[in-house]
């Protein structure tokens, strides 16, 4: 993958297979840290599943749900002496009470630390493809928030306005941008 | 800065159409999503579509949507076009680029892009 966000877009796409009515979206930079982390409710996995997710080769075309995904974000992480896990409670133990949590932390000093690049364009293809889904995303900086995003809090204004309605994107997409753009004036 | 008083704008003027476009489109525009479609560069592809779908005035016949794995990871970014009564197209190794072309020389003007199909790709 070119940049981190298209590894979480790639991420929450198995949140939303996993049909996670939530899907949280975390990053947050300290120091020369930085932690991403993809929280769902959705069904989660057996621990036999949670073994194998971050092995390519133990996946057949049948298990097609796990696939590369995880592979290539645990690569990315380790790359720069960083790590990747995966925490899951399947809906079959944990009925109340299940989902998936993926923590990546990355060392951004490191040069083989692939650039974050466009996460607003993720979020929005997210929406884009899952306008029935919520998803909460925040990106925080040294403590300070430099964007964040609720669709729950979108979709009480829109009532049955669906969010995938190409004007409510187009706004998504330049609410993310200017608060990226304030924030940065801000650390300036 | 926007504002969610925009966004109540947004969907006081949208209300009306929501309704009138429940199941009126019958063109769908597939575009693969799984890991491998976005490693090879589908998001801008998906975006694309979106985009000028919206700008040459197609939103009411034609839907874009996402899928996962289709299957021929080689050949990714993968878009599939389904129209009633129609054959299914499969468009590969796409871009952004490709992208406004079927939507204005397909989509609008109802002529396949050949050279960007499967069959001409294999």
């Amino acid at each position: 993958m070119k940049e981190l966000s298209l590894n979480i877009l790639d991420i929450a796409e198995n949140s939303a297979k996993a049909k996670a009515s939530l899907t949280e979206i975390y990053i947050d930079e300290t120091g020369s840290r930085l932690t991403l982390t993809i929280k769902d409710n959705g069904c989660g996995m057996s621990k036999d599943t949670l073994q194998t997710v971050t092995n390519p080769f133990y996946t057949t075309r049948t298990t097609r749900k796990v696939g590369m995904g995880l592979p290539l974000l645990k690569m990315a992480a380790e790359m720069t002496g960083g790590s990747m896990s995966v925490e899951s409670k399947w809906e079959k133990d944990f009925p109340d009470d299940h989902g998936t949590v993926v923590t990546a932390i990355f060392n951004k000093d490191h040069i083989d630390f692939t650039p974050l690049g466009d996460v607003t364009e993720s979020i929005c293809t997210l929406i884009q493809g899952h306008p029935e889904l919520d998803f909460h995303f925040r990106h925080t900086s040294e403590g300070k928030v430099s964007a964040e995003l609720q669709t729950a809090e979108l979709r009480l204004i829109l009532e049955d306005v669906p969010l995938n309605s190409y004007d409510v994107i187009n706004w998504i997409r330049d609410y993310l941008k200017e608060q990226y753009c304030e924030s940065e004036k801000d650390a300036e | 800065m926007k504002s969610l008083a925009e966004l109540q704008a947004i969907k006081d003027r949208m209300k009306d159409k929501v309704i009138l476009r429940e199941g009126s489109s019958d063109v769908r525009v597939v575009v693969g999503m799984a890991t491998c479609g976005i490693a090879a560069g589908a998001r801008p592809v998906l975006n694309t579509f979106v985009e000028e779908v919206n700008k040459e005035g197609l939103s009411e016949k034609v839907t874009v949507s996402q899928t996962g794995c289709i299957g021929i990871c080689q050949f990714e970014p993968v878009v599939e076009i389904f129209e009633a009564g129609k054959e299914k197209v499969t468009y590969v190794k796409m871009d952004a680029e490709k992208a406004k072309r079927v939507v204005s020389e397909h989509l609008k003007g109802g002529k396949v892009v050949t050279e960007y199909t499967i069959a001409n790709n294999a």
